[in-house]
């Protein structure tokens, strides 16, 4: 009796839930992913296949992770301007050392990321613009970069050509790969209580160092954490392309501050969403595609990029009006 | 400020040493006086003279980007390169390469700017985005227009604007005579107008301005514009400079805007402006440039260079302890 009232009232409820700005917004990242693939799949049904979506979202993985990188260091209300120059130079480290001298490859890649837990530490201590200080490290990275692979070429190594090739039953991998990473990090960040330290030091700074909790730490965790993502995207990349060039992900930067944003993540206050950002990044790469289905000229297919942006942002401004006006 | 300072030094070295651009003036001094020991003093006012053309480029968006920058936390303009490559393929597309059009070019070179600058407000306002949001969207759009307009050709400017960008009086080039001028007069704005000294209200704290009795949004407006329409003058006189507008030509000042504001003394934090530093980082940046490459490094060793000592300038210059 009383389980069938429990039931029907959240039936009655659930409407309201649907409309509710709460629930909009969370779903407007996958909604507006949705929409974009059903576009395509109307324009050239073709696409329906495995054949088809592994095409189609075959980049999406090497976006997804620079958009996690991204968004780790957004969590603690930093920006990274060099992650696209950093993703290039461990392309480069990847489709070199790591192939010839493996030891020296991994030895170079765990430098990297202790490179970037430094970042984090000297922007915290000098309570440095991270703005300028990743745009400078952009230039670092790019000519690291072009000293260990000075002209485009180079080889992938084997077993990540394998991993980035694999055959998966039903679904390409890119797709089971971003939904492992995707809840990966929303487990690590969302769910486990040192994510709750990590977003609150984006949250409240003061609050989570009168805690006892040391900002630094945080800071330099977040940008390690940063580094190992870029350091994935860099290697899946090459998994896909077999070779690399210093400026193979200068555009990654700007893709993915867009995904984050694009998954519902905000600059400051440590609001993330790592699922929404790997839906982001799917969304981006999907965006390009689209518009050569609509036979429109790829000169403006970063404008599509632009565009969607403006479109899903002008979406979630119209929620938060209504919720205001509630 | 330090209790330590000797107090036999007389207030005008004090007064001197406390300001914020003298670092960045003294840093390309040295950079200068690295390079003419190196090359024995040859060339070395070759190198000024190429430094004050180059460096009018980064001064001129560098003014646009102080200007935002200085009105908070959050605010910068990223459209910079966008819109340099949008207003110089726009203007010399409709000039074609002929003289009398030179006027009309430049005032459309001012009319995309300032249309970039309106629809980057436009979406901060109506979509209430974060700044760096806003402006790296439409950056996206107007490179794409670019794209789209210009065809990926290089547009040769008309003859006469060409000249005029690479003229020299005495071996100085008059668009820098120019671009010092303008600072000038953009630093009397900033210091001695209504609007400039809102603008460092608003950085220092918008809910005290907006009480006050500014209009916040107006003068965000205003900035923004004013950023856009630089970066449009500056896209214009660029491809005159270097013989046309091409499709990149941009890319390389959205680090050129940002770091000549924060190298030239200007606080990241906002409410604090620095105009006079915007040419010592300029000429810095440069000779800095110039300097690797006389020293005849590689590609990448130059790159790396370039980087770690921005990055320790700002290090030594622009931060401030966290505890404090």
């Amino acid at each position: 009796m009383t389980d069938l009232a429990v039931a029907q009232r959240s039936l009655r409820g659930l409407p309201s839930l649907i409309l509710s700005p709460r629930f909009l917004r969370s779903a407007l990242p996958a909604l507006s992913l949705t929409v974009l693939l059903l576009a395509i799949f109307y324009l050239q049904p073709r696409t329906m296949s495995y054949f088809g979506l592994n095409l189609l979202l075959n980049l999406a993985l090497p976006i997804a992770f620079a958009t996690i990188a991204q968004m780790c260091v957004i969590t603690v209300n930093d920006l990274d301007l060099g992650i696209g120059a950093y993703v290039g130079l461990v392309a480069a480290i990847g489709a070199t050392w790591l192939n010839d001298t493996p030891l020296l490859g991994v030895a170079a890649l765990l430098g990297c990321i202790a490179i970037y837990a430094a970042l984090g530490a000297l922007i915290h201590l000098r309570n440095l613009p991270s703005i300028v200080v990743t745009l400078g490290m952009s230039f670092v990275w790019l000519g690291l970069a072009l000293l260990v692979l000075p002209t485009p070429g180079g080889k992938a190594p084997d077993w990540i050509q394998a991993i980035m090739k694999f055959r998966t039953p039903w679904l390409p991998f890119t797709i089971y790969a971003s939904v492992g990473v995707a809840l990966i990090v929303h487990v690590a960040l969302m769910r486990s209580a040192y994510g709750a330290i990590l977003r609150g030091a984006g949250g409240n700074p003061r609050s989570v160092a009168r805690a006892g909790w040391s900002l630094l730490r945080t800071k330099m965790t977040m940008f390690a954490l940063a580094g190992f993502f870029g350091m994935l995207s860099g290697l899946s990349l090459i998994g896909l392309t077999t070779s690399a060039d210093a400026n193979i992900a200068l555009r990654y930067t700007l893709l993915s501050i867009a995904g984050v944003i694009l998954g519902g993540g905000e600059f400051v206050g440590g609001r993330i969403s790592p699922v929404g950002a790997v839906i982001g990044a799917m969304t981006l790469t999907l965006a390009a595609s689209f518009l050569s289905f609509l036979r429109l000229p790829p000169d403006w297919q970063i404008g599509a990029q632009g565009g969607i942006l403006i479109v899903v942002l002008a979406f979630r401004a119209i929620i938060n009006r209504a919720e205001a006006r509630r | 400020m330090n209790a330590a300072r000797p107090a036999a030094r007389p207030a005008i070295v004090t007064r001197v040493l406390e300001q914020p651009w003298l670092w960045a003036y003294l840093g390309a001094l040295l950079v200068w006086l690295a390079t003419i020991t190196f090359t024995q003093g040859q060339g070395a006012g070759e190198v000024i003279s190429a430094a004050l053309a180059f460096g009018t480029f980064s001064v001129i968006v560098g003014i646009g980007q102080m200007y935002v920058i200085t009105l908070g936390p959050g605010n910068v303009d990223l459209s910079i390169p966008a819109t340099m490559t949008f207003a110089g393929a726009v203007s010399m597309k409709i000039m074609g390469t002929q003289d009398a059009m030179i006027p009309l070019g430049f005032l459309i070179a001012i009319g995309c700017g300032a249309s970039v600058g309106v629809f980057n407000y436009g979406l901060i306002r109506l979509l209430r985005i974060p700044p760096i949001i806003a402006t790296l969207s439409s950056s996206f759009l107007f490179q794409s227009a670019a794209i789209a307009y210009g065809r990926g050709i290089k547009i040769k400017p008309p003859p006469i604007l060409a000249d005029f960008a690479t003229a020299r009086i005495a071996g100085l080039p008059i668009l820098a005579l120019v671009t010092i001028l303008f600072a000038a007069l953009m630093a009397v704005v900033l210091h001695r107008t209504v609007y400039g000294r809102s603008v460092v209200a608003v950085g220092q704290n918008p809910r005290a301005a907006h009480f006050s009795g500014i209009s916040v949004d107006f003068i965000r407006f205003v900035t923004y514009v004013l950023s856009a329409t630089l970066a449009g003058i500056c896209g214009y006189f660029l491809s005159g400079f270097s013989g046309g507008a091409s499709l990149n030509m941009g890319a390389e000042f959205l680090l050129a805007s940002i770091a000549v504001v924060v190298i030239g003394g200007t606080s990241v934090a906002g409410g604090y402006a620095n105009v006079s530093g915007l040419w010592g980082a300029a000429l810095f940046m440069f000779l800095l440039v110039t300097m690797l490459n006389t020293f005849g490094l590689g590609a990448g060793v130059r790159l790396v260079m370039t980087g770690v000592i921005i990055i320790a300038v700002i290090t030594v210059a622009g931060g401030k302890s966290a505890n404090s």
